[in-house]
């Protein structure tokens, strides 16, 4: 495939033009069976376990709709916003793919089950309301894996296998509409967007949302129009993208590749596009030769849904607490800044912080060591914080020894170490460490003694009253005992031993 | 007199009673089977052994005290569209040649259940698409009246089985009227359930919201038994009606008409009718007058329109129900030599298991959902859909059932509309509404056409959930034209 | 209505996956035409106010629990398979992605 793209630096796109995006996000419920059949949706079983005669589409097969499906796209749809259909069907989208058993996908077209609902983002201080189209129901198709050819991909293999066990589980479909005006903070609305659904999909308990098992993905649309101009340019969709880093880079990849396309005096066609992990890069899908034609139809297997206003209103008083709401209200709780708020969300430390609370640690201590330290060993060996191996608890832990005057900051630090290389619960690493602060008034005794007479000039200036000087001894003192001396205390002795008050 | 000369119910009466064996009864049929099925071809497969074993353990369950059902041991011709677990199931196409399904229908499970013997699976047009048999991939199915002649269709090899004694009882779907136009031409009771009333679950589908299971019998009675026997709810099939089977059986029994009002529909008769077939039927609608019926003329005007209406709702369903068929999971591929992609083994596998009629009705509905004709085509049907259900709901103010022959002619030879799509389409003429509306409907035997001596049927249409409607009048009916007969019409069938 | 031409047949059968010949492309067309223009009657009717029938009676809302219940075994599942490698159904090289 010969692709060259030339791209236009995004500075220079973002002077002259102006980006729309749009997202599809396709979410897999966390139901116990499939969408239309009993079948079970554990992750990961070996091939065709879970399948059955209408998951495979046998003769003579009919789907049945599961109840919790469509009570969670419900809840979904209330949870965004929208307008909860009074009555809708499902419809067949018809095309032959050989991971879709049927040959049509059980689907919604023009009765989606959620309508018009928005999701309000923050980023870089502001909020930004995206618009939700709609949300409806659908099912998931099978996995092949193509065999022969040099890549594993698609083009060029010799033949593809294909498991039929994530065939039919219950996928939820989200669709923006268009998002103007984010001018060059649009990779970040995006990825912002997507970060904030799955926190809402996590809240409502409704998938697991894992992006690297496909449980949440995402499709990206990007338009360019020249700046000044109303009219929306020709977009691209780009599909594949599947972690949330990948979602900003896809934005900025497309407004980069267009930019360069439209300057040049080029058109953008419409069009399907891959995106690759590994390069950040988008590579055009197979061009059709004729426009698809998808022959939706209302399901005749399938009765209409019907949700009750009393049923919908009893999902709505039932929902949890949302995230914006949450994050509110903890903000207050906490007493920090918007800017503080918008860190903590962004590095994903909100529930840490919480739980650490919830632990008994002031708040300002939680938001510290998680956005400090560890922040800092999450960014250094390129994970987030939610996998660190070290838990709330155990922050609360070493904060309550550090108030205890068992640790210093310096000694909690290196005990957090311990903790994330394994080496046992904070308790374990003090005692294996040996870590804690010397209050031993013989021990300090001694160490000051040695450390005065190794600086009797420094001895000397406090006995003349240039008390200042003691800081200097203090130092000594605590390189002496590797840190493990309490400061105050060798300070006060320092003092006492050399006859001068303050 | 044999044993395939009795009806089903004297034949559960006897087994019941153990002065026969079902086992006697299975083996009687398998020879009549043996006898007469090289002329006939009502079957696909026989399952001689599995059918003997089902009647085996019905004779030892009876020796063991078991209180037996009506049916029990009572042998049952299977049409060859639903579901089997132990017998190939083909819908008639050679996609499906040999194929053996995982699991059983609804309707075959239920069968089991009652104790009733399958004795094999019949002919059927492919994917239950034609009005004479003559669409199956196996070859056509004759007529017991006449051998060069249709045994309609699609339940085809289900109606001439039930009408050439090979069996008493036998299955059969009803898309548009499937099982009333191949009873009415063989002379035989067939019953199109109200849509929903039997679970559509294992049968394989040519229109999911038209497709309806039903019972072929060789009179009333029998046919309310079976009914009974495999109709009710089933949660594998979301469109199956969470109601109590209409009280079908005791209406077959009651079997009286006094004040019951009928209406004829005047939109079922003039040109394209045979004379024959409309005398027939006018006989049958004094004799119900004559029974203490009130007969008055209802006009259905929407009626003249269910046949287009249906020529694209069928179709548009078929189109997207068949697309399973590919060659990549179960059935026939061709083509897979290396050089083909998926795509074209799809394309290759499909234009060679599929019989010209049921690539016509793929291509039809394929083009009555596309992007610019849905409208016009699919989405019209659909309205006039909603007109003929309009039309029954005024007609039932005024009336208990409605009445029209089943068929506008008699069976038509071998061959005859073969080539003339739009001609063979007119055989379900009368009976479509029904499925667009999803009313009970039956036929019932009112005569031979004077002209060729041909059975005549006469269909009763029932408000949904009606069903025992049809039985009530169709039994006083059978009743009554028994009497002048001296007997069921098939005794003037001649032998074989 | 217009009448449809070999083209559209062609279409009908790219878009349905069914390989026709060129004879069966022509004979097709003269049925087709033929049905379609029978069928075309319908919009005679279909007015506006009337609302479409997708369904035959107007049941809703029917629903399973949230149960998981036995499956087949693969060997089931791959019974009827025309071809099968390591428990998958084996299928000829797709051309693209869709969808």
């Amino acid at each position: 495939m010969t692709t060259t793209n030339t791209v236009m630096p995004y500075d220079e796109a973002l002077e002259r033009f102006e980006p729309v995006i749009g997202l599809e996000t396709h979410v897999e419920l966390g139901t116990t069976s499939k969408m239309f059949c009993g079948c079970p949706t554990t992750f990961g079983a070996p091939p065709n376990t879970h399948v059955c005669p209408v998951c495979l589409a046998l003769p003579g097969a009919l789907p049945v709709a599961n109840d919790k499906a469509i009570e969670s796209t419900i809840r979904i749809g209330l949870a965004l916003n929208c307008t909860i259909a009074e009555w809708c069907r499902f419809a067949r989208k018809n095309y032959f793919y050989p991971d879709m058993p049927k040959n049509y996908q059980i689907s919604q077209y023009d009765e989606p089950l959620c309508t018009n609902g928005y999701l309000d983002v923050e980023v870089d201080g502001r909020t930004v309301r995206v618009e939700i189209e709609r949300v409806h129901l659908e099912e998931d198709t099978g996995k092949s894996t193509h065999v022969g050819g040099a890549t594993g991909r698609i083009q060029g293999a010799d033949y593809s296998i294909v498991d039929y066990n994530r065939a039919g589980i219950p996928l939820v479909e989200i669709v923006t509409k268009p998002v103007e005006g984010t001018d060059r903070l649009a990779p970040e609305v995006a990825k912002a967007y997507v970060t904030e659904l799955r926190e809402v999909m996590r809240t409502l308990g409704v998938s697991d949302v894992r992006m690297e098992e496909g449980s949440l993905r995402c499709d990206v649309n990007v338009s360019l129009m020249p700046r000044g101009s109303t009219v929306w340019g020709t977009r691209t969709e780009t599909k594949n993208v599947n972690s949330l880093r990948s979602v900003e880079r896809a934005v900025h990849g497309e407004i980069e590749r267009q930019a360069a396309i439209l300057a040049d005096g080029g058109r953008i066609v419409q069009e399907t596009r891959h995106f690759h992990e590994d390069t950040g890069a988008t590579t055009p899908g197979r061009s059709k030769e004729e426009a698809q034609d998808y022959r939706y139809f209302p399901e005749p297997d399938l009765l209409p849904i019907a949700p009750t206003p009393e049923w919908v209103e009893e999902l709505r008083s039932e929902l949890p607490e949302l995230p914006t709401v949450r994050r509110r209200r903890l903000q207050a709780e906490w007493g920090v800044s918007d800017l503080d708020m918008t860190a903590m969300h962004n590095a994903d430390a909100v529930a840490l912080v919480e739980a650490t609370v919830l632990a008994g640690v002031p708040a300002a201590d939680a938001r510290k060591w998680w956005m400090g330290e560890l922040a800092r060993r999450a960014n250094e060996s390129g994970t987030s914080l939610a996998v660190l191996p070290i838990t709330p608890e155990q922050i609360a832990r070493v904060v309550q020894l550090v108030a205890s005057g068992a640790l210093n900051d310096k000694l909690a630090r290196q005990v957090l170490e311990g903790v994330l290389a394994g080496e046992g619960s904070p308790d374990e690493v003090v005692e294996a460490r040996g870590l804690r602060i010397v209050s031993d008034e013989g021990e300090l005794s001694s160490i000051i003694d040695k450390v005065l007479s190794a600086n009797a000039d420094a001895a000397d200036k406090v006995r003349s009253g240039k008390i200042a000087a003691v800081g200097a001894l203090v130092g000594g003192v605590m390189k002496a005992s590797r840190g493990k001396a309490d400061a105050g205390r060798a300070r006060e002795l320092i003092l006492e031993k050399l006859g001068v008050s303050e | 007199m044999s044993l395939t000369r009795n009806t089903a119910a004297e034949l559960g009466a006897l087994i019941a009673s153990g002065e026969v064996s079902a086992v006697e009864v299975t083996q009687a049929h398998l020879d009549r089977i043996a006898e007469v099925d090289p002329q006939v071809h009502a079957f696909l497969h026989v399952a001689a052994e599995s059918a003997l074993e089902q009647a085996r353990s019905i004779d030892a369950r009876r020796a063991a005290g078991e209180e037996l059902g009506p049916l029990a041991g009572v042998p049952i011709a299977h049409k060859d569209v639903f579901t089997t677990k132990d017998m190939p199931t083909t819908a008639g196409s050679k996609i499906l040649e040999g194929y053996r399904p995982p699991y059983d229908a609804t309707v075959t499970a239920r069968l089991r259940e009652a104790g009733l013997v399958i004795i094999g699976k019949t002919n059927l047009d492919e994917f239950a698409m034609g009005s004479s048999t003559e669409n199956s991939a196996y070859g056509p199915t004759h007529n017991p009246w006449d051998l060069d002649r249709i045994p309609g269709g699609s339940s085809g090899g289900s109606s001439a089985a039930v009408a050439s004694y090979q069996a008493p009882l036998s299955t059969g779907t009803d898309t548009g009227g499937s099982i009333r136009q191949p009873a009415a031409v063989t002379g035989i009771v067939g019953m199109k359930p109200t849509y929903g009333g039997s679970s559509r679950y294992g049968v394989i589908a040519f229109a999911s919201s038209l497709d309806t299971p039903g019972p072929f019998a060789r009179n009333v009675l029998d046919a309310a038994l079976l009914h009974e026997a495999f109709s009710g709810h089933d949660v594998m099939d979301t469109t199956s009606i969470h109601a109590e089977v209409p009280p079908v059986v005791e209406a077959a029994r009651r079997a009286d008409v006094s004040g019951l009002r009928v209406g004829v529909v005047k939109e079922f008769a003039g040109e394209g009718y045979q004379p024959g077939v409309l005398a027939r039927f006018r006989e049958a609608v004094d004799l119900l007058e004559s029974l203490g019926a009130k007969v008055v003329e209802v006009s259905c005007p929407s009626f003249t329109y269910a046949l287009p209406a249906y020529y694209l709702i069928a179709p548009s369903e078929c189109s997207s129900n068949l697309a399973r068929f590919d060659g990549m999971r179960y059935g026939l591929r061709v083509g897979d030599d290396g050089t083909h992609s998926a795509e074209e083994v799809m394309a290759l596998t499909r234009a060679a298991g599929f019989g010209p009629e049921v690539k016509r009705r793929i291509m039809l509905g394929t083009y009555a959902l596309s992007s610019g004709y849905y409208d016009a085509y699919y989405g019209s049907a659909q309205k006039v859909r909603t007109l003929i259900s309009r039309d029954f709901e005024a007609a039932f103010h005024q009336v208990d059932v409605l009445v029209s022959p089943t068929t506008p002619t008699t069976a038509f030879p071998i061959g005859e509309r073969a080539d003339d799509p739009m001609a063979m389409y007119l055989a379900d003429l009368c009976t479509i509404p029904a499925n667009l509306a999803g009313n009970a409907a039956i036929s019932v035997p009112c005569g031979l056409a004077e002209e060729d001596g041909l059975p005549v049927g006469l269909q009763i249409m029932a408000p949904v959930l009606g069903d025992e409607r049809c039985y009530r009048v169709g039994a006083a009916l059978e009743k009554a034209f028994e009497d002048r007969w001296g007997g069921p019409l098939l005794k003037e069938a001649p032998s074989l | 209505m217009s009448a449809i031409t070999r083209d559209e047949v062609a279409h009908l059968a790219r878009l349905s996956r069914l390989a026709l010949t060129d004879a069966e492309l022509g004979h097709y067309a003269a049925q087709l035409d033929v049905i379609i223009g029978a069928v075309a009657r319908v919009a005679e009717v279909a007015t506006d106010d009337i609302p479409p029938s997708s369904h035959a009676l107007p049941l809703t809302n029917v629903y399973r629990p949230d149960e998981a219940r036995m499956s087949l075994t693969p060997e089931q599942a791959l019974a009827a398979a025309p071809a099968v490698e390591n428990d998958r159904f084996r299928v000829p090289r797709i051309l693209g992605e869709e969808a």
